[in-house]
């Protein structure tokens, strides 16, 4: 039994010699390099349940999940920092894997070990043609914000009304407009939309900078589209100020300007 | 003098471990000890019968599909077992983070006002296996030594376990888990309340009930089942009482003999834990106050308390991935005496439960690692054990030790290898061995007890979805003690094992 047990670890002693080599590079966010075959391995595990084998979205468990997991052959994702209609950045894919998506079956796989996310994000981008044929888009600037005042946050409501935002979103941010219930995605899946009210964080991140550039880039794939050609970087901050009040029940500067101003009675003149 | 005795692991599973006390016996059914097949046509129809379906499966492992997924779990999680489980049941880093954060995805739909109504937090899990016990010192009457060989072998069926998990609302999990042993006497193997996240922080949790201590080589997430294997021997260890040098000590009265305590530190305790981790669940730790009862219920021993501790930190190695490593302290007490009450109609005076008194000491530290590259993991497990020699012989606090006894101590290692094939199949080795480094008896040789342990095995899991997981796993796993026979010889056990290990 002891000459077995030693042959073992033998063996498993040349097996982490081996393991240690490097594979081919096939995504990099930073320092950070995904190994498509190390991704190929850990997509399995993780992964293909919802998405599936094929990275098509038609895992087992896809029929039973509400929104639809994504689609990976078409090459479109919702959260990036390029613009609307290009490829998103290796390290947009990394980020949307580490934070998840809130109120959907995604969860946030910050827990794995991050070269681990890398591998997984080079194999899936090996699901569509289009990240051999295209680069990645440019990203888009975040200027710095500006200031969180009452004005902006008024400004900003003004942008919600004007933009028909509370058609999909509601008035209140609950994702409870009258077209709500219409909405679908590129595949023609039920897509509601997203109800501000359930937390501090947003789909693509949690600062106002993830929402500002999510105004700017829209969520390729879904009706929400990008504002970039509709908004100047200030009034995207003023929006970003305004939706920031609809997280209602949360801290934020935002509610607190609010609060000393006699609560969101403020901004009644523009809300039907 | 030393045996092995059977305990309740997870699934309500018997398992052998090394306590000091008569020779052992299996305490299982009535058992025909009889030889088979030792020769004859009926023999090579079995053994070729045996090899062609090791071919079979040797077949069936190699050429396997990747692992499909029938949903029904997913309506809690959406997610399969494969994201949790490293290798159902051991966690990886994913589930040991889910764990920690109270049952939460942290999706915002962890709450069971998410959950359809049908969803009922229920699962089974069972295991029908095959397996060869081999003794290799057992008392018999008709032994002219006193000890002769003896091996069994058959279908065997394991405990149950009924595991209700989940979550009562946002922050507030839940475990209860009924189990029982393969004659179906039930106990309650866990069952607690766990409020997460409080103040907002994931670094302050509170669980209060009966739980696994938070040992990170977890006892009851491992892959071995057999009766030999299916622990870590050092977390059941107690010290061998050399008859020799008992026989030279003659007990004064009150003086039992034998241990007060059968403390392990993989069995599930009684207690309120407070533990934390950092948000990417790198840096852990985890405080407990128990009942000094070895989870016991009802108060069985006395009004005191021990207390256990671990913490862990995870580094990130570069290609090579986490590596965690750990240390964890117990310190527990045990009651070397009790009030008595004599039966109304006479006879020995009892024990009243709960009434112990004069309580002494006993320790547990250890220190551990999870070490990974790639698709190999490597556990290097150390532990440092003490105890009172009023515990170790049940002498009373209030009386003077025999001439020779001191506080036994012993030192348990272990190196335990995991091989990550694929998602269906996992290689798993283990070498533990335990080493006394001071004797209940001065005048008792210094490797008295000392023990070895060799196990290998490999679980195949045709199929692992987010509702049930089927694992067949074959094992043989062999353990070697010093003295441990009824007659002072040597005691080596050993199993075969394979079971179907299922859960739905």
């Amino acid at each position: 039994m002891k000459i077995v047990f030693r042959t073992l670890i033998s063996i498993a002693s040349i097996a982490l010699v081996t393991a240690c080599g490097a594979g081919a590079q096939q995504s990099q966010a930073g320092k950070l390099k995904g190994n498509f075959n190390a991704g190929k391995t850990a997509f399995p595990r993780y992964c293909n349940g919802c998405h599936g084998v094929r990275g098509d979205g038609k895992g087992t468990l896809a029929p039973y999940l509400d929104p639809k997991p994504r689609d990976y052959t078409m090459g479109i994702f919702k959260c990036r920092s390029t613009p609307t209609g290009t490829l998103p950045t290796d390290e947009d894919i990394y980020n949307t894997m580490t934070r998840g998506f809130v109120t959907a079956a995604m969860p946030p796989w910050a827990p794995l070990p991050p070269q681990t996310r890398m591998d997984i994000v080079a194999y899936l981008k090996g699901f569509s043609p289009r990240f051999t044929s295209e680069a990645p888009g440019v990203p888009i600037p975040v200027p710095a914000e500006t200031a969180i005042t009452l004005e902006s946050i008024r400004r900003g409501a003004e942008l919600y009304k004007k933009l028909e935002c509370a058609r999909c979103h509601g008035a209140k941010g609950r994702g409870d407009g009258p077209d709500a219930p219409t909405l679908v995605n590129i595949k023609h899946e039920p897509l509601p939309p997203y109800d501000f009210t359930v937390t501090e964080r947003f789909k693509c991140g949690v600062t106002n900078s993830d929402l500002y550039r999510t105004y700017m880039t829209g969520m390729d794939g879904s009706p929400m589209p990008s504002y970039a050609d509709k908004l100047t970087p200030d009034l995207a901050w003023d929006l970003v100020h305004y939706t920031r009040t609809l997280q209602v029940g949360h801290r934020s500067k935002e509610n607190s300007i609010l609060a000393k101003a006699a609560g969101s009675n403020v901004l009644a003149p523009s809300h039907p | 003098m030393g045996r092995l005795e059977t305990i309740m692991g997870h699934g309500g599973r018997i398992y052998a471990r090394a306590i000091a006390l008569e020779t052992w016996s299996p305490r299982s059914p009535k058992r025909d000890f009889s030889p088979r097949c030792t020769s004859g046509t009926y023999c090579r129809i079995v053994r070729r019968s045996a090899g062609l379906a090791l071919a079979v499966l040797l077949f069936l492992v190699a050429g396997s599909p990747t692992a499909s997924a029938i949903p029904a779990f997913a309506k809690k999680a959406g997610l399969r077992c494969s994201a949790c489980h490293e290798a159902w049941p051991k966690l990886n880093a994913f589930g040991q983070a889910f764990r920690d954060n109270g049952y939460q995805i942290g999706n915002e739909r962890d709450s069971p006002v998410y959950q359809s109504p049908l969803y009922w937090p229920a699962g089974v899990r069972f295991t029908p296996q095959w397996h060869r016990e081999r003794n290799g010192a057992e008392a018999t009457d008709q032994s002219a030594t006193g000890v002769q060989p003896v091996t069994t072998q058959g279908f065997d069926l394991s405990g149950i376990d009924f595991w209700f998990a989940g979550l009562l609302a946002k922050n507030i999990s839940f475990v209860v888990l009924p189990s029982s042993d393969e004659y179906g006497n039930f106990h309650f193997e866990s069952g607690w309340v766990r409020f997460d996240n409080l103040l907002k922080s994931p670094w302050l949790n509170v669980k209060a009930g009966k739980y696994e201590l938070d040992m990170v080589v977890s006892e009851k997430r491992m892959l071995t089942l057999s009766q030999v294997g299916g622990i870590y021997q050092m977390y059941h260890y107690l010290p061998l009482i050399d008859p020799k040098a008992f026989a030279a000590a003659p007990l004064a009265a009150g003086e039992t003999g034998a241990s007060t305590t059968a403390f392990g530190i993989g069995d599930n305790q009684l207690g309120i834990e407070i533990g934390g981790h950092s948000h990417n669940d790198y840096t852990r730790y985890t405080v407990s106050v128990l009942t000094s009862s070895d989870g016991a219920v009802n108060l069985p021993t006395s009004k005191g308390y021990d207390t256990f501790m671990d913490v862990s930190r995870t580094l990130m190695v570069n290609s090579l991935g986490p590596q965690t490593f750990g240390a964890f302290n117990y310190i527990g007490q045990s009651p070397t005496q009790y009030l008595t009450q004599t039966p109304a109609g006479g006879g020995a005076p009892v024990n009243i439960p709960g009434s112990g008194f004069g309580n002494r000491s006993f320790t547990r530290t250890g220190a551990y690692g999870l070490l990974s590259a790639k698709k190999l993991d490597v556990v290097p497990l150390y532990m440092h054990a003490t105890e009172n020699a009023d515990i170790a012989l049940g002498i009373p606090s209030n009386q003077a030790l025999p001439t020779g006894v001191q506080n036994p101590t012993w030192n348990g290692r272990m190196l335990e290898l995991y091989y990550t094939q694929n998602l269906q199949f996992i290689v798993i080795a283990r070498y533990e061995d335990i080493r006394n480094a001071r004797q209940v008896f001065a005048s008792s040789l210094s490797n008295y007890g000392d023990m070895d342990v060799e196990t290998i095995a490999f679980r195949w899991m045709p199929f692992m979805h987010s509702r049930a997981g089927l694992a067949i796993c074959p094992e043989y796993s062999k353990l070697h003690q010093i003295g441990a026979s009824a007659t002072g010889t040597n005691q080596t056990l050993s199993s075969a094992f394979i079971g179907l290990d299922f859960a739905f």
